[in-house]
């Protein structure tokens, strides 16, 4: 699973992934206690005592339609919450970023996973997501060969990761700091 | 008119840079076209039938007569010559080659212009009314807070990927020019009873092929809270839109699964978890951006009014002209030129080079230096002194601008249909050439007064049928072209959708019929006042559908 692990792109480059998604009701081989799982939201919320109580870090899977708001009350004990983009064009989790960092004030790491063009790196960070796994290989090609196109004048408040500063007297208008 | 600061420039080269490099990556094979289809959309870059085609924005629809040449410059550079003013006040380029569209957008980026967001499922081009600024009607300008809607909406990293395109206007006159109830958003600027600026807040309005009127969400939203209440507005949108079915995808969909007021509340309940914060718009910030729309220093008591009645009385083609092509000014001695890009028998909407050098040239001159693009598809000179109307009119005649037929019969709406459109069952434009040579007499046509044609030429709706007084729908059955008639739309502050006249007529048989409908009106109207759409609110459907079908 070398090629699966190597996907992960956070913090500058291309990292092991340690997390496991949770496995179906049934599955035979339940998760270790010391692995840190990745539980999808429904489930989650139906049980959270169970998630709670295990060893390993919890991580929630959110899919996109699914209301953040939920995690609420559980957000410290949550170290990873991944959002879904079953097609680059459902824009969905682009909301439930902003929820999550400006609304619930979550700091854990929120990951984008599945069909991200290179072109939607740039307005994901400012949405807050700051980490990528992505299917998309020429988004993973763009990442590594640091090619992530971006225009730096926003027309925009946010609080992504990055540190922006108002630019001139337009309270909307924001720039990179230095 | 609003000028780029050191940032908006900026903003705009990184972009022209960004997308550079993404049509090389796809010219040189490492993006395929679906991979490049969602980045050349949000540039402004369609595939149309034949070729691709780009879309420019011409933010709520003004522009300097520097901006007009350029446009004229990338006709005539680019493209076969013309460009196509559409109904969104932005302008078309259907014949660009892909790998000039970088040194095209260069181009425009020269003269504060682009093409972001003129297409793809994102904010589109904020629209205003037209008049703005100069209608003796108006409540405040509209322009200043559409410009702050384009900036917030402009790569919006929230809402570049929504359910389907949302369309925003805004209007600062109670007589509504921008059709606002059939926008996504539509804000009426107004003042409340303490005398203070804000708007009427409509959402849910559209046409394609389940056309809604929009619904009052708000009477009255303070002016600071613009962009809070949009930002809520969109949000709700983005995350509650349906996304299964683009046909069930706009935010009318929602409006009408969800109800207007539950979707109100959803709304109001966002707007106030965000409204003390950033996107609060500080008054000075306003009045600083309000300030680039001043009008211009109008010469004082212009002489004009006894000289222009001389003129029209020894010409009766100008006299005409004035009669449907200019509107009372707010200003004493000045006039609003309506530049109709509709002649008789011709694309609506389409300019050449030549003529939108000659605009320029005339608004250089005469209005001082601005111009509008109508959500009608024809131009506006808002600034014309009425002792110079006789010459801006033989410039006009010069130029082959002055039909004089502004908001006639033949001031037709027409979408480009079949002969340019991958989505068309139908073609539109020659019909509206048919019809408006059958209607050409000048004479009759006053004598017709206020009728506004729109014509689709599928159930997508880009003509505006549903808005018409007389809409007209091509589609296509058993091979054949088959248009369908709508009476009684309206886009304006009565807004209302046509309803559907009887069954079809072949592309033969269309005009005979517009024809029937408009003696039908002639006939049974109570006096020259008394207009198309008020004769056919009065009498209904019935003695037009007698007239068409026979008395069976």
């Amino acid at each position: 699973m070398a090629n699966e692990t190597a996907r992960l792109w956070k913090d500058g480059g291309f990292r092991p992934n340690p997390w496991q998604d949770w496995p179906e009701d049934g599955a035979l081989e339940p998760l270790d206690p010391g692995t840190d799982a990745l539980v999808p939201l429904e489930r989650f919320v139906a049980d959270p005592d169970v998630f709670l109580a295990r060893k390993g870090r919890l991580g929630v899977r959110v899919a996109a339609g699914e209301d953040v708001a939920v995690l609420a009350e559980h957000l410290e004990n949550i170290a990873l919450i991944a959002l879904e983009f079953p097609s680059f064009a459902d824009g969905r989790n682009y909301s439930a970023a902003r929820l999550l960092r400006e609304r619930l004030g979550y700091d854990g790491e929120i990951r984008a996973v599945g069909d991200v063009l290179s072109d939607q790196i740039a307005l994901m960070r400012r949405c807050g997501i700051d980490a990528f796994l992505v299917t998309h290989g020429p988004t993973r090609a763009a990442l590594q060969g640091g090619r992530i196109p971006e225009v730096r004048h926003y027309y925009q408040p946010v609080s992504g990761p990055e540190i922006e500063i108002p630019a001139g007297s337009r309270p909307w208008a924001r720039q990179p700091a230095a | 008119m609003y000028r780029y600061d050191e940032f908006d420039q900026a903003f705009v080269a990184e972009r022209v840079t960004q997308f550079r490099d993404q049509v090389a990556r796809r010219l040189a094979g490492e993006l395929n076209e679906e991979q490049f289809k969602p980045l050349r959309l949000q540039n402004g870059v369609y595939l149309q039938l034949h070729a691709y085609m780009l879309r420019v924005a011409i933010p709520y629809g003004t522009l300097s007569a520097h901006q007009m040449r350029k446009l004229a410059h990338i006709a005539r550079t680019y493209d076969k010559g013309y460009g196509h003013f559409t109904t969104r006040q932005n302008i078309q380029f259907n014949w660009p080659r892909l790998d000039d569209v970088p040194a095209i957008l260069e181009e425009l980026a020269e003269v504060e212009m682009h093409a972001i967001q003129t297409s793809g499922n994102c904010i589109r081009n904020v629209t205003a009314d037209h008049f703005a600024g100069v209608a003796a009607d108006e409540a405040a300008d509209p322009r200043p807070y559409a410009e702050i809607l384009r900036q917030w909406s402009s790569l919006h990293p929230e809402f570049l990927f929504l359910p389907r395109k949302f369309k925003i206007a805004v209007t600062g006159a109670a007589h509504d020019r921008a059709a606002i109830q059939f926008h996504d958003i539509g804000y009426e600027v107004k003042r409340n009873e303490a005398g203070e600026l804000g708007f009427a807040v409509y959402i849910g309005g559209g046409q394609g092929r389940t056309p809604m009127v929009a619904k009052k969400i708000r009477d009255f939203l303070p002016e600071e809270d613009l962009l809070a209440y949009s930002e809520a507005i969109l949000r709700v949108y983005n995350l509650h839109g349906r996304r299964d079915n683009k046909y069930k995808a706009r935010i009318k969909i929602l409006v009408f699964e969800t109800g207007a007021d539950v979707l109100k509340e959803e709304i109001e309940a966002e707007f106030t978890k965000i409204r003390a914060s950033a996107l609060r718009l500080p008054a000075d910030e306003i009045r600083r951006i309000e300030a680039y729309f001043a009008p211009p220093a109008y010469a004082i008591a212009l002489p004009g009014e006894a000289a222009l009645a001389a003129a029209r009385q020894a010409d009766p083609g100008f006299d005409r002209w004035v009669a449907s092509n200019v509107t009372g000014h707010r200003a004493a001695g000045h006039s609003i030129v309506t530049i109709s890009l509709k002649p008789i028998g011709a694309p609506p909407g389409d300019a050449t080079a030549d003529q939108m050098d000659a605009v320029a040239d005339i608004a250089a001159r005469y209005s001082h230096d601005e111009i509008r693009v109508s959500h009608e598809q024809n131009l506006v000179l808002p600034h014309v002194a009425t002792a110079d109307l006789r010459s801006v009119f033989d410039a006009l005649v010069t130029a082959g601008l002055a039909t004089a037929n502004a908001g006639l019969i033949t001031d037709i709406i027409a979408c480009p249909g079949l002969d340019y459109c991958a989505l068309a069952t139908a073609r539109s434009i020659p019909v509206a050439q048919r019809i408006s040579e059958r209607f050409a007499e000048t004479a009759r046509q006053a004598d017709i007064g206020d009728v506004k044609i729109k014509i689709s030429g599928c159930i997508n709706a880009c003509g505006h049928h549903h808005a018409g007084h007389i809409g007209i729908l091509g589609l296509e059955k058993k091979g054949e072209e088959v248009y369908q008639i709508t009476l009684g739309g309206s886009g304006d502050e009565t807004a209302s959708i046509g309803d559907i006249v009887g069954r079809g007529f072949a592309s033969d048989d269309i005009v005979d019929a517009v024809e029937t409908i408009v003696d039908t009106y002639l006939e049974r109207r109570e006096g020259a006042d008394e207009s198309f759409l008020a004769a056919y609110r009065r009498l209904g459907a019935t003695p037009f559908k007698k007239a068409l079908y026979g008395a069976a």
